[in-house]
């Protein structure tokens, strides 16, 4: 009885309601707002691990587009489990350059239409073309050029030249090196080769995400000048064992303390003192730097190990909620979320807008290498270098530019990674 | 009286049942000839069956199946083929040890040394707790404060053992302050040790309620004839309560084996990720999506862990003596 009664007021409601949705509507329609809002705001769920999760993002793209966005952080390991297997779960994602190449096969993501992304042909050369400042990049392992461009939008192979369609935006990428406690080492450190010295034995570390572990060790092999590879994103059988063999011999001799496998893990490994050389990311040295210990992200003569990231949508997000995601991603190029992930010290694919977004001085520090006229803030307007600092590894064109190989998946990744369980089982 | 109390509160749930779906309680009236003495207990045992059937023998069998596929990169493709349990087992039949062999003995080793810790320890404050607490109040304050490493998470603890064991950390600095080392002691973190630590620190109270329960069960005028018949304190403890507790013990080594042998975040966290387990490899197979791969992990080890559990259940019959 009394559902009975609860159904007929539903019903007796409801055409109001949409009465006053329709007029609401009608009253946007005539303010000539975009059409995606005609129905009240969307909702994006934004897959992606936490590097580009921020809330001042969120709240950004709330106040200006009137898109609501829901972050879904998972591992990277989850990003790919879940847009092979999920892909309806989310409604944009943002995947390394490397997870391309495995969800790509699937048809699980489908390629952007450049036409409506002006933006995109404003994106640095460093990611169309492996150019900067008139260098050619290092290209071994999957650079962002080689699978930036699809033949069409639900190809499942990548094209080798520009076309009209996107397999991603990219919207961070980065120069990874080895992070150092130079108060501990206290000698210059210039080569990867340090990694694997005796000399730190018990005191180094690796990652234990065997795709790029490996690439870390692969980078030591080779400046110890045991090895030289054809392309360390890409092994044969023969380079894997050989690779593992020196980690294992390494390890075996103690050279290790721990591996790390997140974030906070590298941030605690550097900050207790366990560990004074490793692999690291830059916003983990940068956390242990805040917390008022000394850590240097160490340029190193052999390169760096880069990474690029980007937003994909997969096939299952369609009408209102694709045009919100386009209107996302061009909203992501227009400058203010550069300019946001430029200060943390990633580097943004559209570099002129984000310029317009900084200031004179954050840019000359950031971005050209200069030293800091005042003091460098982060976002939530706690000091992270004081004036008179200079970045590590110096300007955009000398980092970037001195990029060696990027991360990736090898084609004999089931090998790889049965060899390093082999390698922990050490 | 006391027999007619049911009768009453389930007429009592009729009426307040009644006037809401009168229909529903003449058929339930009417049907009750139907079900025959023997079917109800199969109707009883019906729910959990369903749930054990569908979330776990199920997906055992899936498992199972599945690691008779075949994968590339990105997809799994159904098959029958042996490739996940030769490449486990490559390299083991060619003399020398192969990985997975390796990683057997050592998962077998923190799981020998965990037991060989906690097992004692278990025993002692179950003991402690049966023969020695005599208020039930006390025994129950104590017994939650057994419970204690499991209100905080595992971030939490991986967080705290490093100021505690680290280089640098508490234990360390006492140690060279007090001049009992001369160098710190790295052993104390991202060792076996610490796996085990942390192993017996949170797994003891697995032990203690099954001893605890066997405990409680013994007659304590056995333990009074065996103190009138001449036996020493140590000679009741060895003959008479030990054996008696034996399938507490059993149960407690049961639950405590099979929670190391599956482990891979204690083992991750505290080994510093250099130590081996099962669990671990199995764990790095899923993150990399080879689903089959790991399958075959799996059943390799659930038949392992089985085939203990098969032993200790030999060494003391935990039904009959239940």
């Amino acid at each position: 009885m009394t559902n009975s009664e609860g159904a007929r007021t539903v019903g007796a409601t409801a055409p109001r309601r949409a009465l006053l949705f329709g007029g609401a509507a009608a009253a946007a329609g005539t303010l000539a707002a975009p059409a995606v809002h005609a129905q009240g705001p969307v909702t994006l769920r934004f897959l992606g691990t936490a590097v580009n999760q921020h809330r001042a993002i969120k709240d950004k793209v709330h106040e200006e587009l009137g898109i609501v966005v829901e972050y879904i952080a998972v591992t990277s390991d989850d990003v790919v489990r879940r847009a092979v297997t999920q892909p309806n779960s989310f409604d944009v994602m943002d995947l390394e350059v490397w997870m391309a190449r495995r969800i790509l096969p699937t048809g699980n993501i489908i390629g952007l239409d450049a036409k409506r992304l002006p933006l995109a042909s404003e994106m640095t050369p460093v990611l169309t073309r492996g150019e900067v400042g008139g260098r050619k990049l290092g290209s071994q392992g999957l650079a962002p050029w080689k699978i930036l461009y699809l033949e069409g939008r639900e190809a499942k192979t990548f094209a080798g030249a520009p076309t009209e369609w996107l397999t991603l935006i990219p919207t961070v990428y980065n120069a990874d090196t080895l992070g150092i406690r130079p108060d501990r080492v206290s000698r210059p450190i210039e080569s990867w080769a340090e990694l694997l010295n005796p000399e730190f034995r018990g005191r180094a570390s690796i990652l234990n995400v065997p795709a790029i572990g490996i690439m870390d060790a692969a980078m030591a092999v080779e400046a110890s000048g045991r090895h030289r590879y054809a392309d360390k994103g890409n092994m044969t059988r023969a380079e894997i064992d050989l690779t593992m063999a020196a980690l294992t011999e390494a390890k075996r001799a103690g050279q290790f303390r721990a591996f790390w496998r997140d974030f906070n893990e590298s941030v605690n490994l550097m900050a207790s003192g366990e560990v004074v050389i490793q692999s690291m990311w830059s916003p983990a040295v940068t956390k242990v730097r805040s917390m008022g210990v000394p850590c240097v992200y160490q340029p190193l003569k052999e390169g760096y190990r880069a990474w690029a990231q980007g937003i994909g949508i997969p096939r299952t997000t369609t009408g209102r909620r694709q045009d919100a995601a386009y209107e996302f991603i061009n909203w992501f190029l227009s400058g203010w979320a550069g300019a946001f992930l430029n200060r943390q010290g990633y580097y943004s694919a559209v570099l002129s807008t984000a310029q317009k977004h900084m200031e004179p001085y954050e840019w000359a520090f950031w971005m050209e290498g200069k030293p800091a006229e005042r003091d460098i803030r982060a976002p939530d307007g706690t000091v992270m270098e004081k004036a008179g600092a200079v970045r590590d590894g110096g300007s955009f064109e000398q980092r970037m530019g001195s990029v060696a190989c990027w991360n990736a998946v090898m084609d004999e990744n089931d090998y790889m990674v049965r060899k390093w369980n082999e390698f922990i089982a050490a | 009286m006391s027999s007619s109390r049911p009768d009453a509160a389930g007429a009592a749930v009729l009426d307040a049942a009644a006037p809401l779906s009168p229909e529903a309680g003449i058929a339930a009236r009417s049907r009750r000839p139907a079900v025959g003495p023997g079917a109800a207990p199969f109707l009883q045992a019906a729910p959990l069956a369903l749930v054990l059937l569908l979330f776990l023998v199920l997906p055992l069998l899936v498992t199972a199946a599945v690691s008779l596929w075949d994968y590339t990169e990105f997809t799994l493709v159904p098959d029958v083929t042996l490739r996940n349990y030769r490449e486990m087992f490559e390299g083991c039949l060619s003399g020398g040890a192969c990985s997975t062999l390796r990683t057997y003995v050592s998962t077998f080793k923190l799981c020998a040394l965990t037991l060989a810790v906690t097992l004692p320890l278990g025993f002692a404050v179950a003991f402690f707790l049966a023969f020695h607490v005599r208020s039930d109040s006390a025994r129950t304050a104590l017994f939650l404060l057994c419970t204690a490493p499991f209100l905080t998470s595992n971030v939490i603890r991986m967080i705290s053992w490093i100021p505690l064991l680290g280089r640098e950390g508490v234990v360390n600095r006492a140690l060279l302050g007090s001049g009992a080392v001369d160098r710190p002691l790295d052993w104390l973190l991202y060792s076996e040790f610490a796996v085990v630590l942390a192993f017996v620190h949170l797994y003891t109270l697995f032990v203690v309620v099954p001893v605890f329960n066997s405990l409680m069960r013994i007659d304590r005028r056995l333990i009074e004839a065996a103190r009138d018949a001449g036996a020493t304190g140590r000679q009741t403890l060895v003959h008479v309560v030990l054996p008696l507790s034996k399938p507490g013990l059993a149960i407690g080594a049961i639950f405590v084996a099979t929670l190391v042998m599956g482990d891979f975040v204690t083992v991750g966290v505290m080994g510093g990720q250099q130590i081996a387990s099962v669990g671990k490899a199995i764990q790095t197979h899923a993150a990399y999506l080879q689903f089959p791969a790991a399958a075959a992990q799996s059943v390799v080890l659930l038949a392992v862990v089985l085939l203990m559990i098969a032993a200790l259940t030999r060494l003391v019959d935990v039904r009959r003596e239940l």
